[in-house]
């Protein structure tokens, strides 16, 4: 009896890694089979995960870019594992792709696949992130600069500050993300930087805790801003969805975000926009996940056997509210 | 401390010997510490028509751990552990939000019930399926658990397609984001659950029925409890808890974030069952140690917020509190470190020497 037990669970086992197995070839060659052709550029990608609405914007982009550009995508989710990762690249050298690109997961451990990719003669575009290895073993990241955002922000917040007609001290609250992810870091060091710089005498940092990139995380720490400085001036958060939950923390303390405390974010996704359209957040600083046409210019351009710089850094702006209801239209994620 | 001399006062041994005298005063000694950092921390003032101020904060964002926890404890109770809870969170507040999004009129109270119906049904199941695999496979509850834990989360974010989905509906913010009498509403939900669950438990012989499933599986089934049945239903109603609490904790920020809701809160839920003086070994529990087992827990949060912790020795700080707590909690550490009880204690561990140990609800270890 069990031993038949056994057997039919293992039975459905196999049977159900065939049929994910099935599914997983089929994404692979349905993207661009129909370009056909010997001359076809084959583009490896590994995406991090889908961990954020952010993270499917910049999936979406560069399939639709990859299809755009007639290019045969080979496209897998490494669901936050890097170890996933390293085997969906070893499965591209395998198959014998153009180029490989992928976003990795965290900084180190990727040398001896990087290395295997060399040999194969394999060049690899990093996007989003960057990793800590050799720099021969990559050609280019494709990707934004987070400590320029942190500038951006802080630059922002000066206009932000000056339409208001705020005048004298200036207390800011920081919002940060996931503790030491590169983003997190880079932002709050961008932000300082030109605080350091420029505004020594006036601006003052007076409390910074992680909300770990959520809406909850937002609004819980927020609330305990409020009751430890209830003289906030300026909130500025690592990305959007912190501000949103720190938005109706204010809100339930009675005062009113965007006016009595200014709020600058960085990333504009689509509910930041609306927010910044309702006047609830005055700034903020794009941190663009449609890179996929840039990352298909330079993977041409690889495989051509061009040169392409090292780091192509993403096309993004800053809004005000006055462009708020404008850009809201366009926002696709 | 406690030294049981002649000139001790029998009222403050009494005191210092009850199950809840440990929790309660860390909780008392967390909230205090606040007040040079913020000097009105206790201050509580009205704004927008509703009561605000930190000791509100406190309960308003901790009643979803209340409510996790307190499922936890009865899961315990029978010597289960149920990691899935944090996933059941996410799921819950994945379909109901989904649901509520597709609606034409979101703030229609019919659609609103139905979808918070849906995603309470879904968190049943779950409870379900632990529960079987548990009591009927026989599986180990660390292990049965886990499946939907991992999986729950990935379900989730089938349902929201890996977006977050904001919503925008004012009778569905009430339940966790919203104001009644001035006060949370949330309090008066977890209020309700923890009434229903200690009238259930120990008003009826339900209580008593899981302590002995938990005290010894076979040995319960050998004197006509069923204790199969039992177990599935602890699973179902721990399920039920987090259901309710994801449902909380989406309507709080009005939003289903399949990735980060519930993160960890099965970890949260653990370690306020064991703050709250529930032995992890099952067989006996305390809903009230629990409740304050999960406050201490979000008062230590908030703490951290308003003393201005820097960011990376947040968890630094979180275990060293921990650490105490349990220490505190353990008769053994006590005997050792305020002297004089040890002996009896360290000796015969096996029986309580004194009867006012004879409910020695909270110990940790044996």
């Amino acid at each position: 009896m069990l031993n038949r037990r056994n057997f039919l669970t293992a039975a459905v086992g196999v049977a159900a890694t065939a049929g994910l197995a099935a599914c997983a070839k089929e994404d692979g060659s349905s993207t661009g089979s129909s370009s056909g052709g010997s001359k076809t550029i084959t583009l490896g990608f590994s995406q991090v995960g889908s961990e954020s609405g952010w993270r499917t914007a910049n999936t979406d982009s560069v399939k639709s870019a990859a299809k755009e550009a007639g290019y045969k995508l080979q496209f897998s989710d490494a669901q936050q594992k890097q170890e996933n990762q390293i085997s969906a690249i070893r499965s591209f050298i395998a198959q014998k792709v153009d180029v490989i690109a992928f976003s990795p997961v965290v900084v180190t451990g990727w040398d001896a696949v990087l290395k295997e990719a060399q040999s194969a003669k394999i060049p690899v575009v990093l996007t989003d992130r960057s990793v800590e290895s050799d720099e021969s073993l990559f050609v280019a990241l494709v990707g934004s600069d987070f400590t320029d955002e942190g500038r951006r922000a802080a630059k922002i917040l000066e206009k932000v500050l000056q339409k208001a007609g705020h005048k004298g001290k200036v207390k800011i609250a920081q919002l940060e993300g996931t503790t030491g992810a590169a983003p997190a870091i880079e932002r709050a060091k961008g932000f300082k930087e030109v605080m350091d710089a420029e505004h020594k005498d006036d601006w003052e940092i007076v409390v910074s805790q992680t909300g770990d990139f959520t809406r909850a995380g937002g609004k819980q720490v927020m609330a305990a801003f409020l009751q430890s400085n209830p003289d906030i001036d300026v909130l500025f958060a690592h990305n959007d969805d912190m501000g949103l939950g720190a938005i109706q923390a204010i809100e339930a303390a009675g005062k009113k975000p965007g006016k009595d405390i200014l709020i600058v974010t960085v990333d504009g996704v689509k509910d930041g926009f609306i927010a910044m359209s309702e006047g609830k957040i005055n700034a903020i600083v794009e941190c663009n996940p449609l890179l996929g046409p840039q990352l298909m210019e330079v993977v041409k351009t690889v495989h051509e056997g061009g040169k392409v710089e090292r780091w192509i850094k993403t096309k993004e702006s800053d809004f005000m509210q006055d462009q708020a209801k404008d850009a809201l239209p366009t926002r696709k994620y | 401390m406690s030294t049981p001399s002649a000139t001790t006062p029998a009222r403050w041994r009494a005191l210092t010997h009850h199950h809840l005298f440990w929790p309660v005063a860390v909780l008392v000694a967390l909230l205090l510490v606040n007040v040079p950092f913020t000097p009105d921390f206790f201050a509580i003032r009205m704004a927008d028509g509703h009561l605000y101020g930190s000791l509100v904060s406190i309960v308003l964002f901790g009643s979803p751990l209340i409510l996790v926890a307190v499922g936890m404890t009865l899961v315990i109770a029978t010597g289960g552990i149920d990691l899935s809870v944090g996933a059941v969170v996410a799921i819950t507040g994945a379909l109901t939000c989904s649901y509520i999004s597709d609606q034409a009129d979101q703030n229609a109270l019919a659609g609103v019930f139905l979808a918070m119906g849906i995603g309470l049904v879904a968190a049943v199941v779950c409870g379900l399926w632990n529960g079987f695999l548990v009591a009927r496979m026989g599986i180990q509850p660390i292990i049965a658990t886990l499946i939907i834990m991992v999986a729950g989360r990935g379900v989730a974010q089938l349902i929201t397609d890996g977006q977050i989905i904001t919503i925008n509906s004012e009778p569905y913010k009430l339940i966790g984001g919203g104001y009644w009498l001035t006060l949370p509403f949330s309090i008066f939900v977890v209020a309700a659950v923890v009434a229903v669950t200690v009238a259930l438990t120990r008003r009826t012989a339900l209580g008593l029925l899981v302590e002995s499933v938990g005290g010894n599986a076979e040995a319960s089934r050998l004197v006509g409890i069923r204790s199969m049945r039992i177990k599935i239903m602890v699973y179902m109603f721990c399920a039920l808890c987090a259901g309710i609490a994801g449902l909380m904790i989406s309507s709080n920020t009005s939003a289903a974030d399949g990735n980060n809701a519930g993160l960890w809160i099965e970890l949260d839920a653990i370690l306020a069952v064991v703050i709250g003086g529930t032995s992890l070994l099952g067989g006996r529990f305390s809903i009230g140690g629990t409740v304050i087992g999960a406050l201490v827990i979000q008062t230590l949060t908030t703490t951290i917020y308003t003393i201005g912790v820097p960011t990376q020795t947040n968890l630094v700080f979180k275990a060293a509190v921990v650490i105490v707590v349990c220490l505190l909690q353990s008769p053994k550490f006590r005997a050792k470190v305020f002297g004089a009880k040890g002996r009896a204690r360290v000796t015969a561990p096996a029986e309580p020497a004194t009867p006012a140990d004879a409910a020695p609800k909270m110990e940790v270890s044996r």
